[in-house]
């Protein structure tokens, strides 16, 4: 019997954008991990957006704080209460402390009420359900390039919307004009889609670039003047460590009620709070049916009760939220400044970013041509050669051939040194104009450059 | 559909699946949630409340979790003993699960079937409770439009897990009482046969063993017939084990997964597992859901889908370390099958005493109690109004047959442990006393105006047309009877 015959469409294909580069990368590392003792010559991983900086902070936090760990509320044992608990419109402390959280992160310039978040399994599931409330399969929503791979999975596979680029372009830093949305739109049109709304990432992934005041009001007035909703991932909104300040879409909304309604911003602690395990994420909607709408839907996907507990009690403690931020940011900036410095030493440059947990490197003049295949020669190179996952571009959907993702705050620093070095010594060697295409060979009988090796022999610092 | 546009100008058009009733929660039984929400039961606060007894919770014995919990305090990665594993586990999203986690839960499955069938971790999928495995189970296996067959009655959540954004319908296999609503051959030939003169193609049959409502369990002869008609038509078979831990009397339970082992000619592509740990250990808030599937295609599918709904590293961490603990498990799965027999026995006594009959059951958190003796007439309308004189006169919160497809009108199914010993009492001295007022009531005919003055509103015309029920039946508000313990 035909496999594919026996299963739905959805399962037999592959809009899951599991076979893309970005995640064949991942694999790449999964079978040859660096490790500083065990594994020296391994692959590096950077193409994990993930925030390791500051566990020691909520570590010491729960060394001080027994209460949140014995589910003892005021000494009485209430773990009964949270096994049983499932109520999908979530734990009430939850909720007032993860709005409360969120008003902090955007520096209380605005407040968010608890009665509009919708808590969902991590972000993943916040973006999909939006999906199912806002957009029919076929629909479509515009999406700025670059962005997040992720989103062909959680915004198109099961729900059948579909995405229609914004293209940007770094002739101005990738930023998003009204011209470039208006010509998404009529692209859209002339495809027979109808477009349902537009959705950005802010601070953006994978740019590490915050939004303009300008590029939010040019958002507002374009899906106004569409009739359109308009979603706001803001996953990193914590991690904005440097000037520009960011600026939620919450901000530039503020007292406008002609446009609340159609304004949607996902969360999540995953980044923020380094807690990708935990699959916290969050829907904020000035819009009541979505509230509503979101929230039945959330039973496909609930926080945890002993999770959604632990971190109410966490995110009500301001004194550790107000420490915490502010410390998370400068440890971010420091890692960030780091591998800017490294980078530039090699005569390459990074995207000029205020935010995120990677820079957007600019490799195009280490292309053999200005081409994706160029690109992809490159990167397989820098995966195989060099021991260095980083994502490609065009995973992210960027027009131009010659930039890469590249994360900085999932290792410790003598981790990130190390990468430099490997970098520095591949351009040095002028081994990325050689146009022999090493990608054929079984990654696991690879010998890395010997100057790999060596380089990894050296003694390891003690790992932050 | 512009109507959200013409009503609420300021409202945005949302789509069809955000803006329909395929979530299930629109339907005047939610009077009876109402009712406990507006009167909940509490032995010394409100001793007169409406009494919970429409949830299937296992609350008999979460004092057994709670002391392994107090004797284990490494298992949390919060505690002193535990916070060591913080950084890992808090970091840890990789959608495979840890491995422990699916090590003690394919331990802890092969426990509850006695060791009489196998489970291999690596085909332990995680999902958002087994409401999100019956969703992502129905995205992997059919297309919109296309259907299941379901034996009614059935819980009612199905019609929005399996259906509401899936577009994947269910229809109805229909069983009776005459044969205490088992499933045959003839019935399930009966229902394909009508979705293929409607022109709806059937991807597969879901079934739920234990069943809910029922709270009985399936022999082996009826696991056979359902695997040759799968196997005959080349469609899938889904068994919903939810509660195969709540298995207390004989018959002894088999799982599909025991029979499939027997049989060398079944097409193990054809048949899928959704199982979760909210019933059988009683912790429905920590969202442990598990799809188990013997298709390759299927394992991976659901595994990429688990994204959408992966159980918290804290929680796969603690699981993987209580459910690992085998000298645990044995004597959890024994005293709490104990409890329940023992709860059932008394419940069932209880209402034996006055004459009412259960389904006979040795599974599940609930009876499926027979009233059709009660009734004036056999229709779903007559159902109906004695389900709101139980309601809003006897104060118990009980659900109705027809919100779980039966065909028959007259049973309802009473949820028996998520309360204790002395709620129970007062629930069986209610009970008694309507029962008593019902004979006499019957006797002299001036007394029949007394039912009709206890009507509330309008009753459905055509039931056949709601998707059903007591929103607490699928996701629960509120989960607790306030009673003191």
């Amino acid at each position: 019997m035909n496999q594919k015959l026996l299963l739905s469409r959805k399962a037999a294909c592959n809009v899951h954008g599991q076979d893309s580069s970005y995640f064949l990368g991942w694999q790449e590392f999964e079978k040859n991990p660096y490790d500083p003792i065990t594994n020296p010559g391994g692959m590096i991983q950077m193409g994990l957006a993930e925030n390791q900086l500051s566990f020691d902070l909520i570590e010491s936090w729960l060394h001080s704080h027994p209460d949140a760990a014995g589910f003892k509320k005021d000494g009485a044992l209430i773990f009964r209460e949270l096994a049983l608990f499932q109520d999908y419109h979530g734990l009430p402390a939850f909720k007032s402390a993860l709005a409360k959280f969120m008003g902090e992160v955007r520096g209380n310039r605005v407040t968010f009420e608890p009665s509009k978040l919708v808590l969902t399994a991590g972000a993943t599931s916040a973006n999909e359900t939006l999906m199912f409330c806002l957009a029919e399969p076929g629909e479509a929503f515009l999406l700025p390039t670059p962005y997040y791979p992720g989103f062909d999975r959680d915004l198109k596979w099961r729900t059948g919307a579909e995405i229609v680029p914004i293209h940007c372009s770094s002739s101005n830093g990738f930023r998003v004009t009204k011209v470039a949305l208006e010509a998404a739109h009529r692209h859209a049109q002339k495809r027979g889609l109808r477009v349902k709304g537009v959705l950005v990432t802010n601070p953006s992934n994978p740019l590490g670039t915050t939004m303009t005041r300008q590029e939010l009001d040019t958002l507002i007035d374009f899906v106004l003047a569409k009739d359109v909703h308009l979603i706001s991932d803001e996953i990193y909104s914590g991690t904005s460590f440097d000037s520009p300040e960011f600026v939620s879409i919450a901000e530039a909304i503020k007292d406008r009620d002609d446009v609340a309604h159609r304004v949607h911003i996902v969360c999540s602690l995953s980044k923020d709070l380094g807690l990708p395990g935990f699959r916290v994420g969050a829907i904020y909607s000035g819009n009541d049916a979505v509230v509503s709408a979101a929230t039945k839907m959330s039973s496909f996907g609930l926080i945890s009760s002993q999770t959604q507990y632990l971190l109410a009690a966490l995110l009500s403690d301001d004194e550790f939220t107000r420490k915490y931020i502010l410390e998370n940011r400068r440890r971010i900036k420091e890692r960030h400044d780091l591998l800017v410095e490294g980078l530039r030493r090699i005569g390459i440059r990074c995207l000029d970013s205020n935010a995120g947990l990677f820079c957007w490197v600019d490799m195009r003049h280490l292309l053999n041509s200005n081409t994706f295949k160029g690109e992809m020669e490159l990167w397989r190179k820098i995966v195989y050669q060099v021991g260095l996952n980083i994502s490609p571009g065009s995973s992210c959907h960027c027009d131009e051939p010659g930039w890469f993702r590249v994360c900085f705050a999932n290792m410790s620093e003598h981790t990130l040194n190390l990468s430099m070095q490997r970098l520095k010594n591949f351009v040095d060697s002028g081994e990325h104009r050689s146009t022999h295409d090493s990608g054929h060979r079984s990654p696991r009988r690879q010998f890395l450059a010997k100057w790999v090796l060596r380089l990894s022999a050296l003694p390891a610092a003690v790992t932050a | 559909m512009r109507m959200y546009g013409e009503e609420h100008p300021n409202q945005q058009i949302l789509s069809r699946i955000a803006t329909n009733d395929g979530h299930g929660e629109n339907s005047s039984y939610f009077d009876g949630w109402k009712a406990y929400e507006n009167d909940p039961f509490h032995l010394t606060g409100n001793p007169k409340g409406v009494i919970q007894m429409g949830l299937a919770e296992n609350q008999l014995s979460l004092d057994l979790i709670q002391d392994w919990m107090k004797k284990n305090p490494q298992a949390s990665i919060c505690t002193e003993e535990g916070v060591s594993e913080f950084k890992a586990i808090a970091n840890f999203q990789d959608y495979h699960g840890l491995r422990a986690f699916r090590k003690a839960i394919a331990q802890f499955m092969e426990k509850v079937r006695g060791g009489r069938a196998r489970f291999d971790p690596d085909r332990i999928v995680m999902s958002g409770g087994a409401t999100g495995a019956q969703e992502t189970i129905a995205f992997c296996l059919a297309d919109p439009g296309e259907a299941f067959l379901i034996p009614t009655p059935y819980y009612p959540g199905f019609d929005r897990d399996f259906r509401w954004r899936t577009g994947v319908q269910l229809l109805p296999i229909h069983c009776h009482s005459s044969n205490k609503f088992k499933i045959t051959h003839a019935a399930l030939e009966t229902a394909y046969r009508k979705a293929q003169n409607s022109h709806i193609r059937v991807k597969g049959v879901l079934v739920t063993n234990p069943s809910n409502p029922l709270g009985t369990t399936m022999d082996r002869e009826t696991l056979r017939t359902l695997l040759s008609f799968v196997n005959e038509k080349r469609i899938h078979l889904v068994c919903d084990e939810i509660f195969s831990g709540t298995v207390f009397d004989k018959p002894c339970y088999v799982s599909v997964s025991e029979v499939i082992e027997d049989d060398p000619y079944c097409d193990r592509d054809l048949i899928h597992i959704a199982y979760s740990l909210s019933k059988d250990l009683g912790v429905p808030g920590f969202r442990v859901g598990v799809i188990y599937s013997y298709n390759d295609a299927v394992v991976c599918c659901a595994r990429k889908m688990s994204s959408f709904g992966l159980v918290s590293s804290q929680t796969q961490h603690l699981l993987a370390s209580m459910l690992g603990d085998e000298e645990f498990t044995t004597s959890f799965l024994a005293t709490s099958r104990r409890r329940l027999c023992r709860r059932r026995r008394v419940f069932t006594e209880g209402l034996k005493r006055v004459g009412i009959h259960c389904l006979d059951g040795n599974a599940g958190l609930f009876c499926w109690m027979d009233l059709r003796p009660l009734l004036k007439e056999a229709t779903v309308e007559a159902e109906l109004r004695l389900w709101r004189v139980i309601i809003n006169d006897v104060k118990l919160n009980i659900s109705p047959g027809s919100s779980f497809h039966c065909s028959e009108p007259g049973w309802f199914r009473v949820c028996f442990a998520n309360m204790d010993d002395k709620a129970m009492e007062i629930a069986l001295m209610r009970i008694k006393i309507f029962v008593y007022r019902e004979n006499d009531a019957a006797v002299p005919a001036k007394n029949k105006r007394r039912w009709d003055e206890t009507l509330r509103l309008s009753l459905p015309r055509r039931f056949e047309d709601l998707t059903i029920m007591t929103p607490h039946l699928m996701s629960p508000h509120s989960p607790l009877v306030q009673a003191a313990t």
